[in-house]
């Protein structure tokens, strides 16, 4: 890559982590395009993400994807400065492919190769100027970084069917910490579960959110995760997992409720479980997410994954941030669910710090750590 | 003409194969190892195209072996082939991935008229296919590819690593107790074919399994 790019470099980012094959392509902080293939509906009748399902279908979405893409963007592969891919987390056939795919790219066109952590990429569309059609509510929109830069006390809330987590970003190209994350069931995993027990259908987030608006939330109170004292601690003696989320056991205790109703032959007041089980994930999350925030010195965070779409986690969470004086910002949704353009856009970031390259040889890694933002090429 | 060919269905291989060349192989690499391929695959190519001096403007076919393999292997040589073949816009081909190992059996002194080839497909069982040889011609593909146990394979000898594993209960052959699937024979085979004019796969794999995926059945009711 010429070093004269350093300053925009034209990016093409490839995800394959999960369900979703995205390519993006970025110019420095700019949007060109961002283009996503999902095998979504193929797992519509097993209630979740099947890795092996995912995995073949990722592979015949690849090149039709790239292809669109270049065709949206109007560039060439010639024109592109470097090839960005998720290496990790996630799972690990479903990355196969992706990687494959990038390391294929990268020979044949003799780019740069950047093999880089999907969850930092998640932050990375905070960086991507602002849309002038995309934003959204609940604090603005991605242009987080306007002036080149994200602020100085940032975390990140990332809440999906893969993943949940919050994070602190002290820069984003080399300097990123795991302050919590769920140590079971990720959040948006917990919801597709109890959609399959109130016979809801996949995905259970759209499903749950809608029919929440007409229950109780406050008739039945399921549990909140690892939110007792011995698992809190103090701030000043935080306990094992004080920022840290559990969902198992409220999938459990859905369960349990619903057989009760069942069991006394009464109706199940499937809106008002929804409703309940809503708020419990959301008042965990949004609560946990501010504490670490407030405890770490964060004065702005950013939302991602695609758990950003459930509009009670974006009115609570934007409603405790404002208490505790925290800016929330949550791009828009195409950019929260999993997509190529954050891969791009991460991507970018790197060539623009001057961080090498990953090279050719790296393997993927399903657990990848959010301390190593991009691997680095003597480290294979 | 020149064919750039891959196969990942058991170990990671590639292979540059040429009519201009010895024997057709230009260079080629092969892994031991079943369970790398994502590492090592893309260094081994690039490796492979600097050795012979040639570029991807050079490549007039690229194939691919599509198996039958295990699943994320497999996937790892058909992803790179299709990419490879896009951005350098050259004929992509499939070609099953047991033919190199008959390719292999129909050179050897070991051949005989009617045979068997198989691979391990884990889970205890074999990827297998049956064969028939005649003089002076490459061997022809006349049953399978299949999946099952080694126990239940025609009596016939069997050749590649998947006999080599079920020695106990199949007329596995000595000189091909290991032999895997490799992408030089896979080339030399898809160089002979398309000479002949003979039509290729294309690049679909043959995973010859389910996903594994269970439909969940309706929940239990308490009453
Ligand atoms: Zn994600």
């Amino acid at each position: 890559m010429s070093t004269s790019n350093y300053k925009d470099p034209l990016v093409l980012g490839i995800e394959s982590s999960c369900d979703e094959t995205g390519v993006g392509i970025v110019r420095g902080t700019t949007l060109l395009t961002n283009t996503v293939s999902s095998s979504m509906d193929e797992h519509v009748r097993f209630g979740g993400v099947i890795p092996e399902i995912a995995s073949r279908a990722h592979l015949d979405a690849f090149v039709p994807t790239l292809q669109e893409s270049l065709h949206e963007a109007g560039v060439t592969l010639d024109e592109i400065d470097a090839i960005a891919v998720t290496s990790g987390p996630g799972l690990a056939g479903a990355l196969m492919v992706g990687v494959c795919a990038a390391k294929a790219l990268a020979v044949a066109t003799g780019k740069p190769l950047y093999a880089i952590n999907h969850l930092v990429a998640h932050v990375g569309v905070g960086l991507l100027d602002r849309n002038p059609d995309g934003g959204t509510a609940a604090g603005g929109a991605a242009g987080l970084g306007e002036g080149g830069r994200l602020p100085d006390n940032l975390g990140a809330l990332l809440v999906s069917g893969g993943h949940t987590e919050i994070l602190r970003i002290r820069s984003i190209t080399d300097d990123v910490e795991l302050l919590g994350s769920t140590i079971d069931d990720a959040a948006g995993e917990a919801y597709d579960k109890v959609a399959r027990i109130l016979e809801l259908g996949y995905p259970g987030g759209p499903a749950i959110d809608k029919l929440a608006r007409q229950g109780n939330a406050k008739s039945i109170r399921f549990p909140r995760g690892l939110s007792q004292p011995k698992y809190m601690g103090t701030a000043e003696e935080p306990g094992p997992h004080r920022y840290d989320w559990s969902f198992s056991g409220l999938k459990t205790a859905v369960a349990r409720c619903v057989e009760q109703f069942e069991a006394r032959g009464e109706e199940v007041p499937v809106a008002d479980i929804a409703a309940a089980f809503q708020e419990a994930v959301v008042d965990v999350i949004s609560a946990k997410a501010v504490l670490a925030c407030k405890e770490n010195g964060i004065t702005d965070v950013l939302l991602g994954g695609g758990v950003a779409a459930n509009s009670r986690l974006r009115e609570l969470t934007g409603q405790r941030c404002t208490s505790a004086g925290i800016r929330l910002h949550v791009p828009p949704l195409e950019l929260c669910t999993d997509n190529g353009a954050m891969v791009a856009a991460l991507g970018a970031q790197l060539i623009m710090a001057g961080i090498g390259p990953s090279g050719v040889a790296f393997a993927p890694d399903s657990s990848m750590p959010v301390t190593t933002v991009s691997v680095q090429a003597d480290a294979g | 003409m020149l064919i750039l060919a891959i196969d990942t269905s058991a170990v990671a291989s590639a292979a540059l194969i040429s009519d201009d060349a010895m024997e057709g192989v230009v260079e080629a690499f092969a892994t031991e190892d079943t369970r790398s391929h994502a590492e090592v695959l893309a260094p081994g190519i690039e490796q492979l195209l600097a050795d012979a001096g040639v570029t991807g403007a050079d490549i007039d076919v690229i194939v691919t072996g599509v198996g039958p393999g295990p699943f994320t292997g497999l996937r790892s040589g058909i992803a790179t082939a299709r990419t490879l073949a896009f951005v350098w816009g050259k004929p992509l081909y499939g070609l099953m991935s047991l033919d190199a190992i008959a390719l292999e059996v129909a050179e050897s002194t070991a051949a005989e008229a009617e045979f068997i080839v198989a691979t391990d497909a884990r889970r205890k069982e074999v990827y297998w296919a049956r064969y028939t040889l005649a003089e002076g011609q490459l061997p022809r593909l006349v049953d399978g590819p299949h999946v099952g146990f080694a126990s239940e394979l025609p009596e016939l000898p069997v050749y590649g690593a998947g006999a080599g594993l079920y020695a106990d209960v199949v007329r596995a052959h000595p000189d091909f107790a290991a032999t895997q699937p490799d992408a030089a024979s896979l080339g030399q085979f898809a160089l002979a074919r398309l000479t002949a004019g003979d039509a290729l796969l294309d690049s679909t794999p043959l995973y010859l399994r389910e996903s594994d995926a269970q439909v969940p059945g309706p929940r239990k009711r308490a009453l």
